[in-house]
C-alpha cells in the first residue's frame, strides 16, 4: 500500500525534473522538439542538440547521482558509520590519483583501462582507510569521518603534488570537480556500468543490511563477513571509478542522501536502496540545474554546487546531532 | 641511550631554543646565498622578500595555533583546522564580488584593515557559537570545523565561478599571493602587525600559562577568563588574516609545528613553546622551500608538501589519542 502511494509521485517528480533538465541550455530545445523526436524523424538543429547532448547529459546525471548515493549507502553499512561516503574516506581521491598515474604512464589509454586503473587505486585507498580505522580502538562515531576527511586531504595533496610536478594541474582539476558540461553522446556510456553494479548492490541488499549489524552478528547468520566486506568495497570502488572517469568527483551525495532517506525509511537496505537511488538522481538533477541557471549562459560545475549544498547539509546533520546530545 | 645523550647536551629548554635559533638562522643564511647565478643586487631583494614572507607566516601561524590550543585546551584543534583560513578567503572573495573592481581601488592597506575587521567579528562569532556549552564533544567540534572549512572553500569556489572573470583576475593577482609573489606593502604591513601582536602575546605569556590550566582553575587564580579569551581570539583572528593574506590557507601546518614544539620543549610554559613554534616553523618553511627549489627545481608546491605531512600528523595524533 504505502510504497506505491509514495512511489508514483516520486517517479513523477523525477520525470518532471529530468524533462526540465532536457529543456535548459544555451541552444533552444522546446517541448515541441521533444515531441517531434518521438513522432517523426526530423533532422533540425534542435533535435540534434537534444539527441547528442541533452539526453546524454540528463541520463548521465540520473546514473551518476543514483550510483554515488547507493555507493555511499553501501559504504555506510560496511564501515558501520553513518558519516562516510567515497569522497570523505579517500576512495574518490585515490581513484583520481589512479587517473593521474594512468595519464602519466600511458596517455592514450582506452577508457576502460582508465577506469580499471582508477578502480584499483580506489580499492587500495579504501583498504588504507579501513586499515587506519582498525588501528583506532575507540571507534567513536565521529572519529571515522574525521580520519576519512583528513586522509582524503592527504591523498589529494599527494595527487596535486604529482600533477604540479608534471604540469598536469589542469588535467587533474577536471576530475577533481565533477562537471557534466562535456557530456555528449559517446562520452557517458561507461555510467551504464555503474547502473549494473548498482543493481547488483540492490540484489545483495539483505546481506549488506546484515553486514551493517557487525561481524559477529553476520557470522552467526552464516555469512562470510570478510568476503562480504571485500565484495562491498569492490562494488563501491568500481562505481566511484566509473563516475570519476566520466564526470569527476561528485562530493557529498553519497553522504547526504542515505542519511536523509534513513530518517524517513529506516536502516533496512532493501527498503531504502531504491529511495536512495531515486533521491541521489534527484539531487544530481537539481544541483546541475542550479549550476546551469545561476550564471547562464555560462555554468557552474556540479561539483562546486554540490560542495556548497552538500557541506551545508552535512553541517546541518552534525548540528542536529549536537542538539540531541544537548551541547 | 640516545635520548639521554641529547638531554645532557641540550638539557634546558633555553639551550634547545638557542640550537633551534641557530638552525633557523643557518637555514635562512643558506637560503639567501646558495646557488646564486644572477647579480647579487637582483637576487638579494628577491630572496629577502621571500625569506621575510616565510618568517612572517611561520610566526603568524605558529603563534595563532599555540594560542588557539591553549584557549581550547586541546592539541588537535587549530584555527586552520576549524576553517578560519577559509573564512578569511571567503570574506575577501565576497567583498570583491559584491563591490567589484571598485574594491581594488581602495588602498591595499585600508582594504586589508577592512578584511581583518570583518574577520575578527566573524571568526569570533564562529568560535563562540562552536564552543558554547561546556560539554562540547571534541570529535564533533573537529568534524564541524573541518566541514565548515569545506563549506567556506566550496562557497569561495562558487563565488569565483559566478564572478566577472575580469574581477576574478584582479582578485587573484591582488589578494591571493603565494610564497613567491608577495606584494611588498602588504608584507611590510604584516610585519608591523605581527610585531605588535608578538609584543602583546609575549607580555601575556604568564596569563596564557594560567589559562592553559583550564577555565575553572584560571578563574580561581583571578584571571578575567571571558575577557582574556576574547582578547586572544581577536589576536588569533588578526594573525590568521595576516598569514592567509600572504600565502593563502594552509590547513595542517600549525598543527605540525605546535606539536613538534611541545614535544621538543617538554614544557607547557608559553615563553618556551611560543618561541619554539615560531623557530620550528621558520626552519621548516625556509628549509623546505630551499630543498624544493634547489633540489627539485620547483616553486610554489611547499604548501602542498606541508599539507601532506600535516595531514599524516593529524591522523597520527588522532590514532594515538584514541588509543588510551
Amino acid at each position: 500500500m504505502r510504497p506505491l502511494a509514495f512511489a508514483l509521485p516520486a517517479v513523477a517528480a523525477l520525470a518532471v525534473l529530468a524533462f526540465i533538465s532536457l529543456l535548459v541550455g544555451v541552444s533552444d530545445v522546446s517541448v515541441a522538439t521533444i515531441v517531434r523526436l518521438f513522432s517523426h524523424n526530423e533532422d533540425d538543429l534542435a533535435t540534434q542538440v537534444l539527441v547528442a547532448s541533452r539526453v546524454p547529459r540528463t541520463l548521465a546525471l540520473l546514473l551518476a547521482g543514483s550510483a554515488m548515493a547507493v555507493a555511499g549507502l553501501l559504504m555506510q553499512m560496511l564501515a558501520r558509520n553513518h558519516y562516510v561516503e567515497p569522497s570523505t574516506m579517500g576512495t574518490a581521491e585515490s581513484a583520481g590519483m589512479g587517473m593521474l598515474v594512468g595519464v602519466l604512464l600511458w596517455p592514450d589509454m582506452p577508457v576502460f583501462a582508465k577506469m580499471g586503473l582508477a578502480a584499483v587505486f580506489a580499492l587500495a585507498g579504501t583498504a588504507l582507510f579501513l586499515a587506519v580505522l582498525s588501528r583506532i580502538r575507540l571507534r567513536a562515531a565521529l572519529i571515522v569521518p574525521l580520519v576519512g576527511l583528513v586522509l582524503s586531504g592527504v591523498i589529494e595533496s599527494a595527487t596535486t603534488f604529482i600533477a604540479y610536478r608534471f604540469d598536469l594541474m589542469q588535467t587533474a582539476r577536471s576530475w577533481m570537480t565533477a562537471d557534466f558540461s562535456a557530456i555528449v553522446q559517446g562520452r557517458y556510456e561507461l555510467l551504464w556500468l555503474s547502473l549494473v553494479v548498482t543493481v547488483v548492490a540492490m540484489v545483495a541488499a539483505d546481506r549488506f543490511t546484515v553486514a551493517g549489524m557487525g561481524q559477529d552478528f553476520a557470522t552467526n547468520l552464516g555469512l562470510n563477513y570478510k568476503r562480504l566486506v571485500a565484495q562491498g568495497v569492490a562494488v563501491v570502488s568500481v562505481v566511484t571509478a566509473s563516475v570519476i572517469v566520466t564526470v569527476g568527483i561528485i562530493p557529498f551525495v553519497g553522504l547526504i542522501v542515505p542519511n536523509l532517506v534513513r530518517l524517513v525509511v529506516g536502516d533496512n537496505v532493501r527498503k531504502s536502496v531504491l529511495w536512495v537511488a531515486w533521491a541521489g538522481a534527484l539531487m544530481a538533477l537539481v544541483c546541475d540545474l542550479i549550476g546551469r541557471l545561476v550564471i547562464a549562459p555560462y555554468e557552474v560545475p556540479i561539483g562546486t554546487v554540490m560542495g556548497v549544498i552538500g557541506s551545508a547539509m552535512f553541517l546541518a546533520l552534525l548540528l542536529a546531532r549536537r542538539k540531541r546530545m544537548g551541547g | 641511550m640516545k635520548k639521554a645523550a641529547n638531554l645532557s647536551l641540550l638539557g634546558t629548554p633555553v639551550r634547545r631554543l638557542w640550537l633551534l635559533l641557530a638552525l633557523a638562522l643557518f637555514a635562512s643564511g643558506l637560503f639567501m646565498t646558495i646557488d646564486v647565478q644572477a647579480e647579487w643586487s637582483f637576487v638579494l631583494p628577491l630572496r629577502g622578500t621571500k625569506l621575510a614572507t616565510l618568517w612572517t607566516v611561520a610566526f603568524a601561524i605558529g603563534i595563532s595555533t599555540v594560542l588557539f590550543q591553549t584557549v581550547t585546551g586541546n592539541r588537535i584543534l587549530t584555527p586552520a583546522v576549524m576553517g578560519f583560513d577559509a573564512l578569511f578567503q571567503l570574506i575577501q572573495s565576497v567583498l570583491a564580488f559584491t563591490v567589484g573592481v571598485a574594491a581594488m581601488q581602495i588602498p591595499e592597506l585600508a582594504r586589508f584593515g577592512m578584511n581583518v575587521g570583518l574577520m575578527v567579528v566573524l571568526s569570533t562569532t564562529l568560535f563562540v557559537w562552536l564552543f558554547r556549552g561546556q560539554a562540547s564533544n571534541l570529535h564533533l567540534l573537529l568534524l564541524v570545523g573541518i566541514v565548515a572549512g569545506i563549506f567556506f572553500r566550496s562557497l569561495n569556489n562558487f563565488v569565483w565561478r559566478v564572478m566577472d572573470p575580469n574581477d576574478f583576475v584582479v582578485l587573484q593577482d591582488r589578494l591571493f599571493a603565494n610564497f613567491n609573489t608577495v606584494s611588498r606593502p602588504l608584507l611590510a604591513l604584516s610585519l608591523v602587525v605581527i610585531a605588535a601582536m608578538g609584543l602583546w602575546v609575549w607580555r601575556q605569556r604568564h596569563v596564557l600559562d594560567v589559562l592553559a590550566l583550564g577555565r575553572e582553575v584560571a578563574i580561581n587564580l583571578g584571571v578575567d577568563y571571558q575577557r582574556a579569551v576574547m582578547d586572544i581570539l581577536v589576536v588569533i583572528a588578526i594573525l590568521v588574516s595576516v598569514s592567509t593574506a600572504l600565502v593563502g590557507p594552509v590547513t595542517f601546518f600549525g598543527l605540525l609545528v605546535s606539536n613538534m614544539a611541545y614535544q621538543l620543549m617538554h614544557t607547557h610554559q608559553h615563553r618556551y613553546t611560543l618561541v619554539a613554534t615560531v623557530l620550528l616553523g621558520a626552519l621548516l618553511l625556509v628549509g623546505g622551500q630551499m630543498v624544493l627549489e634547489r633540489m627539485f627545481g620547483f616553486n610554489t608546491s611547499l604548501s602542498i608538501v606541508v599539507e601532506f605531512l600535516g595531514g599524516l600528523t593529524f591522523i597520527y595524533l588522532l590514532v594515538r589519542k584514541t588509543r588510551h
